[in-house]
């Protein structure tokens, strides 16, 4: 009896019209894709994005050229070349990452005595040639600038933990 | 002047002109719809797996066809070294030639048929059956081993999904009393053939999938096991062609299900209003749910096994319509519904 039932079953299709009602359900659910560049997914305060060399809020660069974060980076993606300036601070004459190299650990940001080298926010800085991927101080500096309120309130959202 | 003039206007050239005419009225629509079938289908699989498909392009992705078709005609056309040249040419053409010419006689409203043939469905048959030409030419020109292994199961698979696709075919030729697909259509005007034929439809679409390749039963271009099986050496405008070919076919299957089945042009209800929409609409929005159907069942079933589908074909098919085809003869004549 019971082989009887299967072979009415396989005959009258019964699976095969179960899962086309699934599929035509799933027709008018609401979709999981994100309409990439008009919709973005939500970004934690941590993540690891673009580098940026932040300034304090008179202007001044946060950097004092200490190379912790040369030292620490894994990629070696990092150079820094210092002297004192006039005024006989420290400071860096040379910045640059090598955003090629760079495995986006954030061991530089967590080595910065003085926050000033973070990763931001920012994703989308993809280039078309390889030039524009080997990032120097100014380059940092203004990416500082223009995300600084964005850096700084994911900071402030992330401090608790650090 | 006067003598092209005179040529211009004889019988013979006015008739050719109409003929043409017609033909691009057909080929046309077609060719579009065959545009747009790509594009419905990557958006109806891409809804029914929770994503959304091409949308970018155009309005709702609309122009995303003539982007695809720009791209595959700026690629290079490459000839395989070892292919046989003539023959691997060929092949695409006959594909898409003959996925075309058996539009000539399909019925789009009343007597709106390019070639009112009184043996048209087996004209039908005979075109849908050479379709495996095309294949089995561009496996062996090809000269390589996954095209060939699947021009093989193509072709096999073509052929033993034909045999139940014909004794289908003589059902709805004893129920309707004729050859000619306008009279086919016709006879559906009291009732569509998918309700008596009921289990022949089902048997006549899970066949036309079968002979279209198409999703559960696309073994000949398994991407998992042979690359995109009989036109994996193929490239740039053979391909297009291959792939127009293979979608028209699924467009001219469609249409073959709608006269057969769905009663052709006619509207669903025999209600006068329902007549002021013309035959033609009627027609393509069945074609268009019969495609959609295609499209649902390759969302949601996965692919057969080879032997599976050869037990399906031949263990299930042929003796389940043979005993159908007795069964309906029996039924009409017992009952004298035999068409006049």
């Amino acid at each position: 009896m019971s082989s009887l039932v299967a072979a009415a079953r396989s005959f009258l299709l019964l699976e095969i019209i179960k899962g086309l009602g699934l599929t035509l359900k799933y027709l008018f659910k609401p979709k999981a894709t994100l309409n990439y560049p008009y919709e973005k997914g939500f970004i934690s305060p941590r993540f690891r994005g673009e580098h940026a060399l932040r300034r304090y809020p008179n202007g001044e660069e946060r950097c004092i050229a200490c190379k912790l974060c040369e030292a620490i980076c894994p990629a070696q993606a990092i150079t820094i070349e210092s002297e004192p300036r006039p005024d006989n601070s420290r400071r860096t004459t040379r910045y640059d990452i090598d955003m090629t190299k760079c495995i986006y650990c954030g061991f530089c940001q967590e080595a910065c005595p003085v926050d000033a080298i973070v990763e931001g926010p920012n994703f989308e800085f993809a280039t078309e040639t390889r030039e524009e991927l080997y990032y120097d101080k100014e380059k940092l500096l203004s990416n500082g600038d223009r995300w600084e309120t964005e850096i700084a309130r994911n900071l402030a959202a992330d401090a608790r933990y650090r | 002047m006067e003598m092209i003039t005179g040529f211009l206007t004889s019988p013979m050239i006015i008739e050719l002109i109409w003929t043409v005419a017609q033909i691009l009225a057909v080929i046309v629509p077609l060719l579009i719809a065959v545009a747009y079938l790509t594009l419905a289908e990557r958006r109806v699989i891409g809804l029914m797996q929770l994503r959304k498909g091409p949308n970018v392009v155009g309005p709702f992705g609309l122009f995303q066809p003539f982007a695809d078709a720009l791209k595959l005609l700026s690629k290079e056309t490459i000839l395989p070294s070892g292919a046989s040249k003539a023959v691997f040419v060929i092949a695409p053409m006959l594909t898409f030639v003959l996925s075309l010419v058996a539009w000539a006689v399909i019925p789009f409203g009343e007597g709106m048929v390019i070639a009112d043939v009184n043996v048209g469905i087996l004209y039908l048959f005979a075109i849908s059956s050479l379709g495996v030409y095309g294949v089995i030419m561009a496996g062996w020109a090809s000269n390589s081993k996954y095209p060939f292994l699947g021009a093989m199961r193509s072709a096999a698979q073509m052929i033993s999904y034909e045999v139940s696709l014909g004794l289908v075919i003589i059902t709805v030729i004893m129920a309707a009393g004729s050859l000619n697909l306008s009279d086919i259509v016709m006879a559906q005007k009291d009732m569509w053939f998918f309700i008596p034929l009921f289990p022949m439809f089902v048997i006549f679409f899970i066949s036309t999938l079968a002979e279209t390749n198409r999703a559960p039963f696309d073994l000949p271009e398994g991407e998992s096991e042979l690359v995109a099986g009989y036109f994996v050496e193929y490239s740039s405008m053979s391909f297009a062609l291959f792939f127009l070919g293979e979608y028209a076919n699924m467009i001219l299957m469609s249409g073959m299900t709608t006269t057969l089945f769905l009663g052709g042009w006619l509207p669903p209800f025999d209600w006068p209003i329902l007549y002021l929409i013309p035959g033609p609409i009627w027609f393509a929005l069945k074609v268009a749910l019969v495609l959609f159907v295609f499209l649902w069942v390759r969302a949601t079933t996965p692919r057969y096994r080879y032997d599976q589908l050869m037990r399906l074909g031949w263990k299930i098919f042929l003796p389940f319509t043979l005993i159908f085809v007795v069964l309906t003869g029996g039924v009409l004549l017992g009952f004298g519904l035999l068409p006049q």
